[in-house]
């Protein structure tokens, strides 16, 4: 057996390798795929061996041979025994090949589940590792459901390797799993803050991921990467979230004007090209969002374009290539700034390197004016000429064409020019943008009626020529161009010089040439139709059939010297307008129709009669486009085109869904029949329209030039007033107006530029290029919502992320807004859309108005705001204050200040730990209404995200249901909220930090105090900050206005007073209050030491309104600040505050509590909850808490509990904040 | 997000491709093609983006490669990446190999394309950049190794030793290194950090 062993392992010395076989292929060059075979017929061999390390080999080569391009997925089942090898080689072999081969459709995926957790979970950081590396590959929607809750773990997992690796991979769980998005949203934002900067930066990535795709969620973040952005030196990071803020600033333009200072400081002082390109990017972005034109924004803009134009100088291709790229952004915009540069765009057109040329070419379509266009294009034309390969031709023809026909051809002011050019540009070999050429012939001729007489005399020598065009007979060729010069003749066949010819050139090889050429025409096609009948296309099998008739009908009637002439130019009237692409889709389907229906039972027998009707059904619909008919179809002549039509008209006539003209269209037909008659401007004669297809672009720029300068010469005798006519003409004319420097080039055509056509009730909506496959689509979630109960599958982690700030949002946004989020932006969609139609200047403001109101929405419902305040939204039944919106959390942000400097606040602070009785007090604001409350109604508009508080607050509400109290002083009623919550597994006693502040009976005004925020900028330099929030609840039946907070300061804590404000002044607070109406105000102190809680004395003065009279009022109040309101929630991983505790820094203490009988984890509930801790590691009936000061004072506390008595040691690195925080826990607990 | 990473030689040779979207191995191997035949035709001294992300995804993405003697390195990425950082990481990911392999040269790439691989998934994970900082990757790059040894243990040397006597013994080794056998200089770029 042992003998087995041993020549087992010696066999398996000599079994192929990676690199044996990596080797072997390299030595069979000529039959390469042979010994691979034969490799693959070894390896088939191999795996069939139980042995572990033989199939891993085996799994190993595969992978390489997957590289190479053959199929490796029969061995599926293989990876997956090697992938749960105990040993680390094997496993890796394994997953690395899974990662290389698995995909969705494997179906040996699904066993691995199993596998995968155990990986995930092993003790050795290098297994998760490869496990989530592999997983980040082959993750699948199941896999993605089943190992969400275990990543989401990992997520905080001691090691810094692993968290990194499981933050990042959270996005491919999102993707594939768009459930696990809220649940795991809290969490993934801590991460933001992580003490190791791998798995900040892994945070970032994940969130600015998810926020390109869907950035209006991720707004209430902004304030958060703000700081970062300020504090992080980590370029990755910094260009992540830097391009966020690029996608966040069109959202919320206030925003890009608080970036705007540390963008350009940056764009100042770094040093890191990619760096400095991201910053003037998003710069870029932020202007373009502002764009409504603040002065001091064009020193930005210069800034950009120079930096840019440094750039683009750069010997260096890609920063070259770059800085083209940002400026087409900025062109967008800011035409003018960039075409100063036009002499360097221009040059770029010639550099050597092709990316370069196109971008430059972008850059062009923006630039161009009335009066360099034809400069332009001449310049491009040269281009074409020299241009070596096809790709980069087709590039510049398209985009010559693109560039002469943006805006509805506004720019060019000569048209027999442009068709010129156009025809200049059938004689390029081999392109394959015939059809792009003809849709333009066809566009220019059918929409500029003055230029039909030239552009069909030009069609007719392209056809005269044809045999020119017609070596090229792809698809897409240039023969496609023959097409619309056919139609083009047969259509404005009254501008044909000789019909005959032309018809002669059509109908190559030619027929007899007879007097009665009608005649000859319709023998022929009735000879040559019938082939067009048996079409497999069914549409042109349609027309042949009817024309042919026609044809025949009419050929009848002339044998008996019928005159049908007339009849037959009848089917000819009206106009072939030109039909918007998107004409068909806004056509409303008439109510009762049912396009899928069958009209008739599908019945096999009468196969043609049906396809006649389903046709009609289609026509319904569209307006036959007669673009669709092969050229040759075309080329008969107007007897066909008068059928066709006539057919149409028939159709039309007897069809009562089809929409006929809209009088708009009608007008613009009326119209162009008036300038129809206008003598045009006369065409020079020195045009040689008569050279066979060899019109001369160039000589229209001469000639253009000197008509201008005639045109100028002309003005300046003139005088204004006739300019100042002209212009006006041009401009309602043309429907837009170029700069006014262009207004005076006057067009050489009176040109009338058919608008497009749009059905009369065309339904306004153009959100229809969404892609509804994107899997991005399904991460479209509001996170700011609340979690629902059912979606809290994790526990997620009790402490509070010292968030910067966070505020109240009124009931309106709490109701309204937070459950139905999506339809709401739909109908502001709506509302916008029509109010567009009004005058230009409503609808910006509207516009602007509603963006900001949206943000508002958004932003509101998106803070994680303290309980309380969730509270106070519940409750406030009366209208909400409009006022209240400019408390929201992102408005207070990015009112510029890092700090409220407004006056507005109140601050009352009440010692929200030492009063945990107090604390429910929240209540008050609850009141009736919410005591009737159904649950999911309360969840829906709760904004807080953590589990506890969620539970506090049922149990809050079961509570109150027992005791129907409607008032806060019903506070002692708390005690029983223990006793009602017993049946959940790990309930949790509410808790609230919002206490009782002070209460006015006569005006019966409540204020309640938040506990206190840090705001974290600055906190460790001049002084620390502190943040109350307060309640402010409007008790009586009388309006209440005017009111001002004002403190009393004390050496060590002043209440932040705007500048100017005197230190005895009071701040105002920013509402009003209707009866009923409650609503929170933010103050911020600055406190110089944190070591002893302070008492503060303030005043709010305020002034009661009724119908009749008003009075003044005035309610003291008394803050506490506790040490507690000190400590910043800071999370801590064990290793870390192991070495904190070995250190030797801290001071110990301990406190010795008897007698709390309560849960152990409610315990740690409470004290994380009041004191804010967060639990390090708990073990048993014992934990390690942490926390750390606003001053960076760590506090580490080990509390252990038997029998009733709890002991906790703490040490702290200043023993006085030590001692007071511990006396203010005791005191919470004996409270209770 | 990274949606596609490839080395291949200067005949178009995959020496490695690592795609962060499935494809069927056909798809891949016209990729590759594709992309060698674009990237290959350009001169040295142009511009290092190329639009030509039609192969992949979506018109929104680019290819942005490095020129390294005889190996092309590529990325395939979409516009949340910015153009100059993954070059950087592109200069990055080279140096690490350098490191690692001392001295690398394509044929580093050649016999040990599963250790690059391994190399690779600690900066890339799923198309995102994990880790740019070349020190941090080495080491867990080399604690990976030092775990992967110790698990072979004793009986891991007889077929280290087969190994290392095949790769000495074969006459026609040198010969036919001779097409890849020229080390891959790290030029030494500002670096991005």
């Amino acid at each position: 057996m042992a003998l087995k062993i041993v020549k087992g392992s010696i066999d398996r010395m000599f079994d192929k390798n990676l690199q044996d076989l990596v080797r072997g292929i390299r030595n069979h060059k000529e039959d390469e795929a042979k010994y691979i075979s034969t490799c693959i017929d070894e390896i088939k061999q191999e795996l069939k061996q139980d042995n572990i390390a033989v199939k891993a080999n085996a799994v190993c080569k595969l992978t390489y041979l997957q590289m190479l391009g053959y199929d490796v997925s029969w061995a599926a089942f293989n990876i997956v025994e090697v992938m749960s090898s105990s040993k680390f080689t094997y496993k890796r072999i394994g997953y690395l090949a899974a990662s290389q081969c698995f995909h969705e459709s494997t179906d040996v995926i699904m066993l691995t589940t199993n596998q995968i957790r155990k990986d995930l979970s092993s003790p050795n950081q290098y297994d998760t590792g490869v496990a989530l590396t592999g997983l980040s590959c082959f993750v699948t929607p199941d896999l993605a459901r089943d190992l969400a809750n275990d990543i989401m773990t990992l997520m905080s997992h001691t090691k810094p390797y692993i968290r990194k690796k499981a933050v990042l991979i959270m996005y491919k769980v999102f993707l594939k799993y768009p459930e696990s998005l809220r649940p795991a949203f809290p969490r993934l934002k801590e991460k933001l803050e992580d003490p190791d900067p791998g798995v900040q930066s892994a945070a970032v990535n994940v969130i600015c991921e998810l926020a390109r795709r869907n950035p209006k969620n991720y707004l209430s973040l902004a304030p958060l990467f703000f700081k970062l952005m300020t504090s992080s030196t980590n370029n990755w990071v910094l260009i992540k979230i830097i391009k966020l803020f690029g996608a966040l600033t069109p959202l919320e333009p206030r925003l890009g004007k608080k970036l705007i200072e540390p963008l350009t400081n940056l764009i100042h002082s770094t040093s890191a090209m990619s760096l400095l390109y991201e910053c003037v990017n998003t710069v870029i972005a932020v202007l373009i969002s502002l764009s409504s034109g603040m002065p001091n924004h064009s020193a930005s803009i210069q800034l950009c374009v120079q930096k840019l134009r440094i750039l683009i100088e750069d010997s260096d291709q890609n920063l070259k290539y770059l800085g083209l790229l940002a400026m087409s952004k900025i062109l967008k915009t800011h035409p003018k700034s960039v075409q100063s540069h036009k002499d360097l765009i221009l040059q770029c057109l010639d550099d050597k390197d092709e990316s370069i040329r196109l971008r430059a070419l972008d850059l062009l379509y923006g630039m161009v004016s009335k009066k360099n266009l034809m400069e332009i294009v001449k310049k491009l034309m040269l281009h074409v000429d020299k241009a070596e390969g096809t790709t980069y031709r087709d590039e510049l023809l398209t985009k010559i064409i693109d560039i002469c026909s943006q805006s509805n051809y506004q720019y060019i002011t000569n048209f027999e020019w442009y068709i010129s050019i156009l025809v200049e540009l059938t004689r390029l070999e081999g392109t394959r943008h015939g059809h792009l050429i003809a849709s333009q012939m066809l566009d220019v001729a059918i929409r500029v009626k003055a230029i039909r007489a030239f552009a069909v005399a030009q069609m007719a020598t392209l056809l005269d020529n044809a045999h020119l065009l017609t070596g090229n007979t792809q698809r897409n060729g240039i023969c496609e161009v023959l097409y619309a010069a056919a139609w083009i003749c047969g259509e404005f066949s009254e501008h044909l010089e000789d019909p005959t010819v032309t018809l002669e050139a059509m109908l190559r090889p030619k027929g007899a040439a007879d007097k009665n050429v009608a005649q000859e025409t319709s023998q022929l096609l009735i000879d040559r139709l019938p082939l067009f009948v048996q079409s497999a296309n069914l549409e042109v099998q349609e027309r042949a059939s009817c024309i042919l008739q026609l044809v025949k009908y009419i050929q009848k009637l002339q044998l008996k010297d019928v005159e049908v002439a007339e009849e037959v130019t009848a089917l000819f009237a009206g106009e072939l307008n030109p039909v918007a692409p998107k004409a068909q889709k806004k056509v409303p389907v008439p109510e009762g129709l049912d396009l899928d229906a069958w009209i008739n039972e599908p019945p096999s027998e009468s196969e043609s009669e049906d396809e006649g009707r389903t046709r009609r059904g289609k026509a319904v619909f569209a307006k036959e486009d007669s673009k669709h008919t092969k050229p040759r179809y075309t080329e008969v002549d107007e007897k066909e085109l008068a059928k066709r039509r006539e057919v149409r008209k028939a159709e039309q006539a007897s069809n009562p869904f089809y929409i006929k003209a809209s009088a708009s269209s009608q007008k613009v037909y009326q119209d162009g029949v008036g300038v129809e008659h206008i003598p045009v401007v006369q065409i020079d004669l020195s045009v040689p329209l008569k050279v066979p297809g060899m019109p001369m672009s160039d000589q229209y720029v001469k000639l253009e030039e000197e008509r201008r300068q005639k045109d100028k010469a002309d003005k300046k005798k003139e005088k204004k007033k006739k300019r100042r006519e002209k212009g006006e003409k041009g401009r309602r004319r043309r429907g837009d107006s170029g700069p006014e420097s262009e207004e005076d080039i006057t067009p050489a055509h009176m040109v009338d530029i058919i608008t497009e056509e749009m059905p009369e009730n065309a339904l306004p909506s153009d959100d229809d290029d969404k892609d509804p496959n994107d899997p991005h689509k399904a991460l479209d979630i509001d996170l700011d919502k609340p979690l629902a109960d059912s979606e809290k599958k994790l526990p997620v982690r009790t402490h509070r992320p010292a968030e910067v700030l966070k505020s109240p949002v009124d009931d309106a946004e709490g109701v309204e807004v937070v459950p139905e989020p999506k339809k709401k932006s739909v109908k502001d969609k709506k509302e916008k859309k029509d109010k567009e139609r009004k005058s230009k200047e409503e609808k910006k403001k509207k516009k602007k108005k509603q963006k900001h109101e949206d943000a508002e929405d958004l932003m509101g419902a998106g803070s994680e705001v303290p309980i309380q305040s969730e509270d106070t939204n519940d409750v406030a039944a009366p209208p909400p204050a409009s006022t209240s919106n400019e408390a929201s959390d992102l408005d207070f942000w990015l009112s510029n200040a890092p700090v409220p400097s407004n006056p507005q606040e109140e601050a009352v602070a009440a010692p929200s730990v030492s009063t945990p009785e107090a604390a429910s007090v929240m209540a008050p604001d609850s009141e009736p209404d919410e005591a009737k409350d159904t649950e999911p109604e309360e969840t829906k508009t709760t904004k807080h995200k953590k589990k506890k508080q969620k539970k506090e607050k049922e149990e809050k509400k079961k509570k109150k249901k027992h005791h129907h109290h409607h008032h806060h002083s019903d506070v002692a009623g708390d005690e029983s909220v223990q006793n009602g919550t017993v049946e959940e597994e790990e309930p949790l006693p509410p808790m609230s930090n919002y206490a009782l502040l002070a209460e006015n009976s006569y005006i019966k005004m409540m204020k309640q105090d938040a506990d206190e925020v840090c705001d974290i900028q600055g906190n460790l330099q001049d002084g620390s900050q502190v943040v109350v929030s307060i309640i402010f609840e409007n008790k009586c039946d009388s309006f209440i206005k005017a009111m001002e907070f004002n403190v009393l300061d004390s050496l060590n804590s002043k209440l932040q007073r705007p500048e100017g404000a005197g230190p005895h002044d009071g701040l105002t607070v920013p509402f009003q209050l209707p009866p009923g109406v409650s609503n929170e105000a933010r103050f911020v102190f600055s406190v110089q030491s944190i070591v002893m809680p302070q008492k503060l004395k303030g005043t709010l003065t305020f002034i009661v309104k009724t119908d009749d009279s008003s009075t003044h009022e005035k309610l003291d109040f008394k803050l506490h600040f506790t040490c507690t309101s000190y400590l910043i929630t800071t999370p801590c991983y064990s290793d870390a505050f192991a070495k904190l505790l070995e250190s030797g820094d801290l001071k110990g203490s301990s406190l010795k509590l008897e007698k709390v009988n309560q849960p152990f984890h409610h315990l740690l509930a409470r004290i994380c909850f009041h004191h804010h801790f967060s639990v390090v590691e708990r073990i048993d009936s014992c934990a390690s808490m942490y926390s750390r000061s606003i001053q960076g004072h760590h506090v580490c506390l080990l509390v252990k509990t038997a029998d009733q008595t709890v002991c906790i040691d703490a040490k702290c690195d200043e023993p006085g904040l030590l001692g007071n925080v511990l006396d203010e826990i005791k005191m919470t607990f004996s409270q209770c | 997000m990274i949606k596609a990473i490839l080395i291949f030689n200067n005949h178009g040779k995959p020496r490695l491709s690592k795609f962060y979207e499935h494809y069927s191995e056909d798809t891949e191997q016209q990729i590759i093609r594709e992309t060698f035949h674009l990237v290959s035709k350009r001169d040295e001294n142009v511009c290092n983006f190329l639009e030509g992300g039609m192969l992949i995804g979506g018109s929104e993405n680019k290819l942005i490669y490095r020129h390294y003697a005889t190996l092309y390195f590529v990325f395939c990425v979409d516009s949340s990446e910015s153009e100059l950082g993954i070059l950087d990481l592109i200069q990055v990911f080279v140096e690490t190999l350098d490191k690692c392999f001392e001295n690398v040269c394509e044929l580093d790439l050649i016999f040990h394309v599963d250790k690059v691989h391994n190399i690779l998934a600690e900066m890339v994970m799923g198309g995102m950049v994990l880790e740019t900082n070349m020190n941090e990757i080495i080491t867990q790059v080399d604690a990976q190794n030092k775990m992967e040894k110790s698990e072979a243990g004793i009986a891991g040397a007889p077929a280290r030793a087969v190994s290392a006597v095949k790769n000495m013994n074969l006459p026609e080794m040198p010969r036919n290194i001779n097409i890849g056998d020229i080390s891959i200089k790290v030029p030494n770029l500002p670096s991005f950090k």
